[in-house]
């Protein structure tokens, strides 16, 4: 086995063994999209105009839940010491690290999404466009919060400081995320969204890895 | 192959912690790190592990700087710091697992390593239910799960018992009969023979403030 499965393979199974972890996300996801409606009132055809926006946010505001414990575990019990002295590089550990997020934090969230969108009475033209985006969507979160996490490892309140780091780099993913799922409601082509959508995932599968292991050094020096 | 280092220094937080160190190990011997608290022996050990880069000098081995193939060198080296790095959540043969196999272990020696640092029958027991020695020897059965010829061992017999040090004792005799090199940082006699001793103290410069004498 290559040292990148291995890695995997072991975030996979902490994951596994405190899957309370992720199912809280989840939970934070799925009960703070249900509060919308209290707030703003039953009326059908806004919580449809809504559901696009709510669905991103409350699943953004949930994955920033997750990468305060990306890497503060390990670090604080030496296994990124060792990760960082094993065979692989440390841009090979934050591929792992990121895509052992997207398993266990990001698939759930985008198998949860769809349920959020019927409590809203989605048009049914929207969620094509709503799995697609979030397919395309929840990796980049993962990938940028890693950096986001990596960055901040190590200092206090590093909770509140990645929030402040991450927000701002995701913003794109969320403006053509709903553009997307607004314009396949509206029978508008939603191809350029998705190529876009595309390009940042591609753009963060490349650039991600470097901050990360550079920021990871930082943290072990 | 020889594992050496030049005209090493070191600067924590703007603190000069040694400076001017030259060392080498051999295959086959044991360099002992000694010096009081705050000497600089894990600092030292970290420089050589590579996790912190020295301020100055450098770090190679026969065939080329670390700095060259950072990979490469650490395929070479196991470290076992102050920290454990033991999941609670695994039980002992996984977490010693993870680690083996990443640095090329085999199950065969994964098995002997528990058997020889005395886990034999505690696999399936929970990281967290482990005492202190028993996370320590946990740790140290790294070393025995695969192969590198380099060992850096931070106060590596800490709340060990007797026996305990005694199998950690002959685990780093055996690996010098195999042509292996141990550092080890400690300030405890580990009885074991034929060391050359490096004592820290002799290049702390009185772990001075480096911006000491700038106005």
């Amino acid at each position: 086995m290559s040292a990148l499965t291995l890695i995997l393979h072991r975030e996979i199974r902490l994951a596994l063994r405190q899957i309370s972890d992720s199912a809280i996300i989840v939970l934070f996801f799925v009960l703070a999209a249900v509060l919308f409606p209290f707030g703003v009132g039953p009326e059908p055809n806004m919580l449809a105009r809504m559901a696009p926006g709510v669905v991103w946010v409350t699943a953004l505001l949930a994955a920033m839940l997750s990468f305060e414990r990306l890497f503060t575990p390990d670090y604080e019990d030496g296994s990124l010491e060792q990760l960082a002295l094993g065979p692989a590089p440390l841009e090979m550990v934050a591929i792992a690290k990121a895509a052992a997020h997207w398993l266990t934090t990001g698939l759930p969230l985008m198998i949860a999404a769809p349920l959020i969108a019927v409590l809203y009475r989605l048009p049914d033209a929207g969620y094509g466009a709503l799995i697609t985006t979030m397919a395309l969507g929840t990796p980049t979160i993962s990938l940028i919060g890693t950096v986001g996490a990596a960055l901040t490892l190590g200092s206090r309140r590093g909770g509140v400081l990645l929030s402040l780091l991450v927000i701002p780099l995701i913003i794109p993913v969320l403006i053509f995320g709903t553009a997307a799922i607004d314009a396949a409601i509206s029978g508008f082509a939603v191809g350029q969204h998705l190529m876009l959508m595309g390009g940042f995932l591609l753009g963060a599968l490349v650039l991600t890895p470097l901050a990360t292991a550079a920021a990871l050094r930082q943290a072990l020096e | 192959m020889r594992f050496f280092g030049e005209n090493l220094s070191c600067v924590r937080g703007e603190r000069l912690v040694f400076s001017g160190l030259d060392f080498a190990v051999e295959p086959g011997t044991a360099l002992v790190l000694t010096g009081s608290n705050g000497s600089g022996k894990t600092s030292l050990l970290r420089v050589m592990a590579g996790l912190t880069r020295p301020t100055e000098g450098q770090l190679a081995w026969d065939d080329g700087p670390i700095s060259d193939d950072p990979e490469n060198h650490h395929r070479r080296l196991h470290f076992v710091g102050h920290l454990d790095a033991l999941k609670p959540v695994l039980s002992v043969h996984e977490n010693l697992d993870i680690w083996a196999r990443l640095q090329g272990g085999i199950e065969k020696k994964i098995a002997s390593a528990l058997k020889k640092l005395m886990l034999e029958g505690f696999e399936n027991i929970p990281g967290r239910y482990l005492s202190a020695g028993q996370r320590r020897r946990l740790s140290l059965a790294r070393l025995a799960a695969s192969d590198a010829p380099l060992w850096l061992l931070d106060e590596p017999t800490i709340a060990l018992d007797a026996p305990s040090v005694a199998a950690v004792r002959s685990l780093i005799a055996e690996h010098r009969t195999n042509g292996g090199m141990a550092v080890i940082a400690t300030n405890v006699d580990l009885g074991i023979a034929d060391t050359t001793t490096l004592n820290l103290l002799d290049f702390t410069a009185s772990n001075e403030d480096i911006w000491e004498g700038v106005t």
